[in-house]
């Protein structure tokens, strides 16, 4: 099945989305970076060494578990429950710019639920979404800010992203 | 980690019926909602617009309400039945009420009981999954699973740890429960107590018994030390509390024999002066307190996975 971003194109992707980070926030070094379990913590890892490489900021990173979030969790008739993983959240988040980061952005689902969780947390001045790539198909009105790769599929196929610090190697692959 | 991704039932019952990876599945879990009672907003939508009855046969302080925090902390809705106010002291017997309970369709029910095996007797007839907390002498499953969370967040680990569990063996189970997941676990278990609160069988499943608690406590990585439950004995078993505490109570200088770095628990409610100094409950070894915390996660971890639809019985 056909590889749609190799390891090259992933770090330029994420390179320009950390200049775009940069160009949109004058105080940077007020912001956090939050990452979704499990891909979107090491993407907003990757995210936060360029900003330090670009503006010489350490911006605080989190990892956010939204299972508890889920609004599918007590629905399924049969199944068992997804596991649930820490949420690490380094400091406050009032009043902060907060930054998202996920992988894939797909239906919204996930989004509208790490949304609920971070707003548990505290009252940022605003959250904004950064994903590797979108694959349309949205179900809830939410839309991200920095993208990576906009990514033209049909429901029936899956998109696999694969990081270095998870899977051993970088890329994002179509199947079906 | 842990391989299993479910409970395979969707009771729980006790210690006894769990494989060692749904322990582990249980005490990951409690790592994650550990995390939530640390927060300024100490809930998370999970189990919202379920129903969860609290149905306490028995005192009960510490477990009921530890019970009733991890029920709010995952949002659901509960009822807590005092059976001393309730149909109960007119005469209602434990399976109606579990029938008429029943009729409203809670989701769950957390019971406590003094009759052994009275919520498995529930769980024959009833819908909600039923969760034991505690039984008679039988079993009290989520006290041994807090202990273990809090023996591994203090440990690392529990196989290969040698726990000394010391008291009154007979009437306890704080004891079952901890010796069957201990010793599932790999850990070795020496239990210590008088002749005359010593139960039978202690030795199948693999748990070494004395009566000098100087001997249970040599070498122990963990001192477990469990209450004498006086309002159960009626003076038979022992000639005096005062003399209880000089041969078996846990002072100072008796935990001079335990490992360097042993920590002490206490399932609550403690009898200071009886079976615990209050300069080694007070003391450096202590994590009494650390076990109260960790009762709300590992209940929430409970509570959350059985919610779960597994399909199972």
């Amino acid at each position: 099945m056909p590889i749609v971003m190799d390891a090259d194109r992933m770090s330029k992707s994420l390179a320009r989305i950390a200049h775009e980070v940069l160009e949109r926030h004058r105080q940077i070094e007020t912001m956090a970076f939050v990452g979704i379990r499990a891909r979107g913590v090491p993407l907003a890892t990757r995210l936060a060494a360029h900003l330090k490489n670009l503006a010489g900021v350490d911006v605080p990173i989190g990892a956010l578990d939204i299972t508890l979030y889920r609004d599918d969790l007590m629905r399924t008739p049969v199944g068992p429950q997804p596991v649930v993983r820490r949420t690490e959240i380094p400091c406050s988040i009032d009043g902060r710019p907060i930054l998202l980061v996920d992988d894939v952005l797909y239906t919204g689902r996930t989004i509208r639920a790490a949304l609920d969780a971070l707003i548990d947390f505290g009252r940022p001045s605003e959250i904004q979404l950064a994903v590797l790539v979108d694959r349309g198909h949205r179900e809830l009105p939410i839309r991200a800010d920095y993208v990576g790769r906009n990514l033209p599929t049909s429901r029936e196929q899956s998109v696999q992203v694969r990081l270095v610090e998870i899977d051993g190697k970088d890329e994002v692959e179509v199947e079906g | 980690m842990s391989t299993a991704t479910a409970l395979r039932s969707r009771h729980l019952l006790g210690i006894f019926d769990l494989e060692p990876d749904e322990i582990d599945l249980v005490l990951d879990t409690a790592l994650a909602m550990k995390e939530i009672s640390t927060r300024s907003v100490k809930k998370v939508p999970t189990l919202r617009g379920r129903t969860i009855v609290n149905l306490f046969y028995e005192a009960s302080t510490r477990t009921r309400l530890s019970f009733e925090l991890a029920e709010k902390r995952l949002s659901a809705d509960t009822l807590g039945v005092t059976t001393s106010i309730s149909s109960v002291v007119k005469g209602e017997t434990l399976l109606d009420t579990a029938r008429t309970l029943e009729a409203m369709a809670p989701d769950m029910i957390v019971i406590r009981h003094a009759s052994s095996g009275a919520p498995h007797l529930i769980a024959r007839a009833s819908r909600a999954s039923i969760i034991n907390a505690g039984d008679g002498m039988h079993e009290h499953p989520t006290q041994a699973l807090l202990d273990a969370f809090t023996i591994r967040e203090h440990k690392g680990r529990i196989a290969g740890l040698r726990v000394a569990i010391a008291g009154d063996l007979l009437h306890s189970r704080v004891l079952r429960s901890n010796a069957l997941l201990l010793t599932k676990m790999g850990a070795q278990v020496c239990a210590c107590g008088p002749p005359t609160l010593v139960p039978p069988g202690l030795d199948r499943i693999g748990v070494q018994v004395t009566n000098s608690i100087d001997a249970a406590i040599d070498g122990a990585d963990v001192v477990m030390m469990l209450r004498v439950q006086h309002e159960r004995m009626h003076g038979l078993f022992l000639p005096s509390l005062r003399e209880y505490f000089m041969h078996y109570g846990l002072t100072p200088a008796r935990m001079e024999r335990a490992a360097a770095d042993a920590i002490v628990m206490h399932p609550g409610p403690m009898n200071r002066g009886v079976e615990i100094d209050s300069a080694v409950a007070d003391g450096p070894w202590s994590v009494i307190l650390d076990q109260v915390a960790n009762g709300i996660a590992v209940r929430m971890a409970v509570l959350y996975l059985l919610a779960g639809d597994e399909g199972g019985v």
